[in-house]
């Protein structure tokens, strides 16, 4: 009996066939096939929130610390589709813990050089106008491992601290015009209602162009790990400055130099000097299948499939190479392309089994090119530590086993 | 109209020639001083929040044995995390060493954290007699102010940390 046909009827059928053959001519105690006489078993009743199949068992990559309250969790971004990360599936990188936050009892408070301070609920927050917008957010030590020669072995590992989600909001130039900035206020500090009042100093320019007070994300409130019940989304800039559980924003006339914009989140040259204010992340792309890890089987087709996003803007192309970056091909982008998300690319391939690298670069709207890892070692020394964008390689063996191309 | 939101109408024309929205939303409330006051725990570089309070680093050293020694170690260095302590040179190293001493440039900013985020368990629990202390202890075992030097809000700011030049904005080039 062929178990695949389609059609249930013909499958019914088969088995009634295949049961009367039994009947015939085999022995009375003999259990006919489970197929071809169990009813069809009702599926599970409706339920108020879905959970996943038990099957899928896909999950963030969480390695063991000492203070897992300041420590990341990476995407699998092997595993995900399209460029949504589901919420469950988002990065994560704290610094005191994930708190616990009653929604009602949880206020904004805007002051510094403003007209008026005040102090919003959630609930004033979902009733001013509001904006979804699909953006990235990726923590600037994402690919930090990727200034060594050797390079991490996954794809979660490389480049797992990027995410990207349809956040819902209130602009932030709508609270400010609630407030009344005053003109002397060229930069504000955002601050968490997390145990150690994570607080970053940001532009006004950004406040006023496309930030987000973020209380949605793909549709649903905002998870817990990720700000919940509000946090502040500022597309395209560095993950850290996107402060989650937020509490307090003030108005200032210069930045705070906070312990998270100078001890961390600046990036030191080899002449010992660093950059500080470094908040857009430059266009980037990596290969998320095959990749490091996976097993593409035997020769023939495959899709090369990843991502690319940059934090200025649009991506316009991602070139993917598949013999070590002698020849690149045009990927397909899928389409719409938003500003500063996730951009899936794919490119169809026809492996002829022998071993080859493959390689992808990605240019944004600003005509900026992702660089080689030895572009951005000459531009930014060995050891800035962050904002690593560099073209990531994957090593295919003849046997279909794939690995980080520098191992 | 005012220079700032010039830009945010700028960018809300879409919106403002709705009549709902050309008025105040009225939602929210305005606060007091006092409330402001309470919740803003941030210190500038300029010290001006700094709070009433002193301490030493001869009172800080009993504050780091018990409170911070564990995870940071003696002395400042060799612990499970972050070292405290190091000098300018450790930035020209190979990987480099960045630590309050060879890397942070404002004096500030220690207290600031200390006071929002240490001990690591149990943020917030010091005094801010406390936080002086710890300060002036992390920043003379950095060699930076002398053992009896008080550290309150008019003597913290003009601590100079050997970094304090050590940054420059972003020279990405601009699109
Ligand atoms: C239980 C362990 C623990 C204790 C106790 C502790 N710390 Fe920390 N400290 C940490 C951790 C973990 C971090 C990094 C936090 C992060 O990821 O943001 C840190 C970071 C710091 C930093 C920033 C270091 C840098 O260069 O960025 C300073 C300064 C600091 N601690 C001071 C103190 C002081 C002062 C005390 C005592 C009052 C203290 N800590 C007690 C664990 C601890």
């Amino acid at each position: 009996m062929d178990a695949k046909q389609s059609s249930r009827r013909a499958f019914l059928g088969a088995g009634a066939f295949a049961g009367a053959a039994l009947t015939a001519c085999s022995a009375p105690d003999a259990t006919p096939p489970e197929a071809a006489t169990a009813p069809s078993l009702l599926g599970a009743p409706v339920r108020r929130y879905g959970e996943r199949s038990p099957h899928e068992t896909v999950a963030r990559g969480v390695r063991d610390s000492q203070t897992p309250e300041a420590a990341s969790s990476r995407t699998p971004l092997d595993e995900t589709y399209g460029i949504i990360t589901p919420s469950a599936l988002h990065f994560e990188r704290h610094h005191a813990g994930v708190p616990d936050i009653d929604p009602t009892a949880h206020k904004l408070l805007i002051h510094g050089l403003v007209e008026r301070p005040m102090m919003f609920t959630l609930s004033d927050l979902k009733r001013m106008p509001s904006v979804s917008r699909v953006h990235f957010v990726e923590c600037s030590g994402n690919s930090g491992g990727e200034w060594s020669a050797k390079g991490a072995p996954t794809v979660r590992l490389s480049h797992g601290l990027a995410s990207c989600s349809e956040w819902t909001g209130v602009p932030l130039r709508v609270l400010l015009d609630e407030v009344g900035v005053k003109p002397e206020a060229k930069w504000l500090l955002a601050e968490g209602d997390d145990a150690c009042r994570m607080q970053r100093s940001v532009m006004i320019e950004k406040a006023l162009d496309d930030a987000i007070v973020a209380y949605g994300q793909n549709g649903e409130a905002l998870r817990p790990e990720q700000g919940y019940p509000v946090r502040l989304v500022l597309p395209g800039w560095e993950g850290n400055t996107n402060v989650k559980w937020l509490r307090r924003i003030k108005l200032t006339e210069g930045p705070q130099f906070t312990k998270d914009e100078t001890s961390k989140y600046t990036e030191l040259m080899e002449d010992g000097e660093a950059w500080i204010f470094t908040f857009e992340m430059d266009a980037k792309s990596v290969i998320t299948a095959p990749s490091g890890g996976h097993a593409i089987g035997g020769p023939g087709y495959h899709e090369v499939t990843g991502l690319a996003w940059s934090g200025r803007g649009k991506i316009t192309s991602v070139e993917v190479s598949t013999d070590g970056g002698a020849n690149w091909s045009e990927a397909s982008l899928q389409q719409p392309v938003y500003s500063r998300a996730f951009t899936r690319f794919r490119l169809p391939w026809n492996w002829d089994g022998s071993e080859c690298v493959l390689l992808s670069r990605c240019r944004d709207d600003t005509g900026y090119v992702q660089p080689t890892r030895q572009e951005l070692i000459a531009q930014r020394g060995r050891y800035s530590a962050y904002h690593c964008n560099r073209i990531k390689g994957w090593r295919i063996a003849a046997d279909g086993s794939v690995s980080n191309a520098e191992a | 109209m005012r220079k700032l939101s010039s830009g945010a109408c700028m960018a809300l024309i879409g919106l403002v020639t709705h009549p709902l929205l050309s008025q105040e939303l009225g939602l929210g409330r305005e606060v007091t001083a006092a409330e402001v006051r309470a919740w803003d725990i941030t210190i500038g570089p300029g010290g001006d929040e700094l709070p009433e309070g002193s301490g030493s680093a001869v009172e800080g050293s009993q504050i780091y044995e018990v409170r911070c020694k564990e995870c940071h170690g003696e002395l400042g260095v060799g612990g499970d995390h972050a070292a405290l302590v190091g000098k300018p040179a450790d930035l020209k190293k190979a990987p480099p060493i960045k630590t309050v001493g060879s890397y942070w440039p404002y004096a500030t900013t220690l207290f600031d954290y200390t006071r929002r985020a240490m001990p690591f368990e149990e943020p917030g629990t010091l005094t801010d007699d406390q936080v002086y202390a710890v300060t002036a202890y992390v920043l003379y075992l950095n060699g930076i102010v002398g053992e009896d030097d008080v550290m309150d809000r008019d003597s913290l700011p003009k601590v100079e940390m050997p970094n304090r030049d050590g940054f420059v904005p972003d020279p990405r080039p601009k699109p």
